[in-house]
């Protein structure tokens, strides 16, 4: 799920309070155009009540990075995004200075003669020459109260950053040598992302509440296409969800999350379909998989084997 | 985390508390990696979600206690063990939270019930204990028959003393230094590289601003992630013992070393290897692997291995070691195809065989033919001397991917 619904909560309402029970939380969720189970409700419920980040993980494609969206457009909250990638430094993920600005006021400074190490120092280390980036900002007040936090793909970073995270993510403070420690007076809320390209180390996983974000099923599957693209025949939607989950059940090396689903009826609809025959299904199976070896194995005879199976189940449903 | 929901101590909800404790100790025991701080959180957590129904008691417990996803099965099966009664929560319910007792109509069938629930609990729990006990004991009858097929054949006692000692040394000396990889991150450096901004401005106050010393900035290298796939079958088992010291040492000689045996089956031992003490390691790893000197399934564990394992051990450029002689028991079956696409996931694949050692090797058999044509490097792995050997090949600057191959290739063509 990457793109978000402009039909999605209210830009610019004023910020909701935060979900006092589990049901609360679904119906934001809902209101998010995210369609949750209910232990998912729980984790979230748990982590904002409880102020501790959330930490997901999941094949990729099932809807992560989504949660985060959502829930800031719910909550009327800031979101703050932090891009991880291998060799993401406390310059690019917390602060920097300014140092041109920083490199001319000291050259001001001679020109206009007299200034002592003292006052020099003290002066090019101010607020005006810092540049914050994510986490820094989520640490500030905002305006519609704490900001959404989403540090997105953690495993993509080396250990470096993800033991530095621990300082950040218990006490919500970082330390800028120069100016003195920043702490939130409100904790932003965290949610943390993991494709599981690499394990991530206990230590931090013990300062999360943890979720595995699977798969879903094919009812709740079905929910999800009809928020995500209503414009879809429902005969279609139908056959779309029994196809991908027939495909999730293969062994394949990739498979199609949901937003893989939700791309490919996208594309259908696209293709003015109204079900799917062989043919169809052979041409735009490249929506769904994304590993030729995948492809290969299922176009032809595999892609005509399921759609029939699928469509006899729906016929013995009474939902052609 | 909200203070109200710790201060109020374990008076109104001991039993609870109590339950929760049991739970994580038997979590604990079943493999999870649960501290004191864990139970706290547990118990926090029970608070924020409330008691009002069994699936959010359920979640609640499983944010908390569960941390990677292998863990959910254990947990599932636990939950389910331990919370097996549901009226015993029902019953929980009307200890931990006081006003619930208020909303009952009769106090008398209230305090009738506190006493019965008081009775049946210390029951239940008993028998609770018990039953967990007899699943342990099922689980471990489970394991005992491989337990026994690893004694037969794989008695790391029986390795002589001079054996031990002699490859110990032999392998502390052996550093096997892969090629470094350069990373995104910096290092301060005396000599060449980008100018560091922030290391040249600090540097600048320090004498005042009139000069503006330039600090200079290198990319870091590190060595990188070494996988190691070793075959454990039979035809392998003469040299298995050596090999597992092997990869002891490496293991412990640097970071990132993801270990793999496979026989029947693929067993990931990296954590026991990581154990300092290489008999506590052998012996543990000898209690992972159920599969010792059975058959070989060369195809069927590759693919296993490219399906659940190489995208989270093989980012970032790693090198493969795959030591096995090549005898399948499938006989090639889908091989080719698995390490064709594990050379694709990887910076360089290396097949060590020990059957190299022979002169007259030749590249016959079909599970040998389906591997030889995908990997980069074929040598020799039977004693310390070619460890040895490997060792200097991989300190070799990187060369052109299978560029030694040809000559093996070749050879290939000509035996069929």
């Amino acid at each position: 799920m990457t793109q978000t619904s402009p039909s999605a909560g209210a830009p610019g309402a004023a910020p909701a309070a935060l979900p006092a029970s589990i049901d609360e939380t679904v119906s934001l969720l809902a209101r998010g155009d995210y369609v949750a189970d209910r232990s998912l409700s729980t984790a979230l419920y748990l982590a904002l009540k409880l102020g501790r980040p959330l930490f997901l993980e999941g094949e990729a494609g099932v809807g992560k990075t989504e949660i985060a969206k959502v829930l800031a457009k719910a909550l009327g909250r800031d979101l703050i995004r932090l891009q991880c990638y291998e060799g993401l430094d406390v310059g690019s993920a917390v602060y920097e200075w300014n140092y041109l600005r920083q490199m001319v006021e000291i050259r001001v400074a001679e020109a206009a003669g007299g200034a002592d190490r003292e006052t020099l120092a003290s002066d090019i280390f101010q607020d005006r020459f810092l540049i914050r980036r994510p986490l820094l900002q989520a640490l500030e007040p905002h305006a519609g109260g704490a900001p959404v936090l989403l540090i997105d793909e953690l495993d993509r970073t080396d250990e470096p950053f993800e033991a530095y995270l621990l300082e950040v993510l218990s006490d919500f403070q970082v330390t800028i040598p120069e100016l003195g420690t920043v702490k939130a007076e409100k904790p932003p809320i965290v949610i943390v992302t993991s494709n599981r390209t690499r394990e991530i180390h206990d230590a931090l996983k013990r300062r999360c509440f943890y979720y595995w974000v699977d798969y879903p099923n094919a009812l709740r599957e079905l929910d999800i296409l009809k928020v995500k693209a209503p414009g879809a025949p429902e005969a279609l939607s139908r056959q779309v969800v029994g196809f991908v989950q027939e495909l999730r059940k293969l062994d394949l090396f990739k498979q199609p999350g949901v937003a893989e689903t939700i791309d490919w009826t996208h594309a259908l609809v696209q293709l003015d379909q109204l079900s799917l025959d062989p043919e169809t299904v052979n041409n735009t199976l490249g929506v769904l998989l994304k590993y030729q070896d995948d492809i290969a194995r299922i176009q032809g005879s595999e892609a005509n084997r399921i759609l029939t199976q699928i469509k006899s189940e729906l016929a013995a449903h009474g939902a052609v | 985390m909200d203070g109200d929901s710790q201060k109020d101590g374990p008076q109104d909800g001991g039993k609870l508390v109590a339950n929760i404790m049991h739970f994580a100790r038997a979590l604990r025991m079943a493999g999870l990696p649960i501290g004191p701080g864990k139970v706290l959180d547990a118990i926090a957590a029970v608070r924020a979600v409330g008691m009002g129904r069994r699936d959010d008691f359920y979640w609640a417990l499983h944010a908390v206690f569960v941390n990677r996803q292998d863990q959910r099965d254990i947990f599932d099966q636990a939950f389910h063990v331990f919370w097996r009664n549901p009226r015993l929560l029902e019953r929980m319910m009307q200890l931990v939270l006081p006003q619930l007792q208020l909303d009952q109509p009769q106090p008398d069938a209230a305090e009738m019930n506190r006493r019965l629930a008081e009775a049946l609990m210390q029951g239940n729990e008993a028998v609770l204990a018990d039953e967990a006990d007899e699943e342990k004991l099922e689980i471990d009858a489970a394991f005992t028959a491989s337990d026994k097929e690893m004694l037969q054949s794989m008695d790391f006692e029986k390795m002589s003393g001079d054996e031990v000692r002699q490859a110990q040394s032999m392998l502390r000396r052996l550093v096997l230094p892969i090629a470094e990889m350069r990373t995104r991150r910096f290092a301060p450096s005396s000599a060449g590289g980008a100018v560091d901004l922030r290391a040249t401005l600090r540097g600048a106050l320090r004498s005042g601003g009139d000069v503006i010393p330039l600090e200079l900035k290198k990319r870091r290298t590190r060595p990188p992630a070494l996988i190691i796939l070793c075959d454990i079958s039979g035809s392998m088992s003469r040299y298995s013992r050596m090999l597992l010291h092997f990869m002891h040492a490496l293991t412990n000689d640097r970071d990132r070393v993801h270990t793999f045996l496979f026989g029947t089956r693929l067993t990931n031992v990296t954590r026991y290897l990581r154990k300092r003490d290489v008999d506590e390691a052998l012996s543990k790893v000898g209690e992972a692997v159920g599969d010792w000197s059975g058959g070989t399934r060369i195809g069927a564990c590759i693919e296993g291995f490219n399906r659940l394992w190489s995208r989270r051990v093989l980012g970032q450029g790693a090198v493969v070691l795959l030591i096995t002689d090549g005898l399948d028991r499938d006989a090639g079956d889908g091989v080719a195809e698995e390490v064709e696409r594990l050379r694709r996931s990887c910076q360089r694949l290396i097949w060590l065989n020990p059957l190299l050692r022979f002169d007259g090797f030749a590249p016959k058999s079909l599970g040998v033919r389906a591997i030889l044509p995908h990997v980069d490097e074929f040598r020799p792995v039977h004693n310390l001397e070619s460890l040895g050997a490997l060792a200097e090949a991989l300190s070799r600057p990187e060369t052109r991917r299978g560029a030694g191959m040809a000559s093996w290739l070749r050879r290939m063509e000509e035996v069929a």
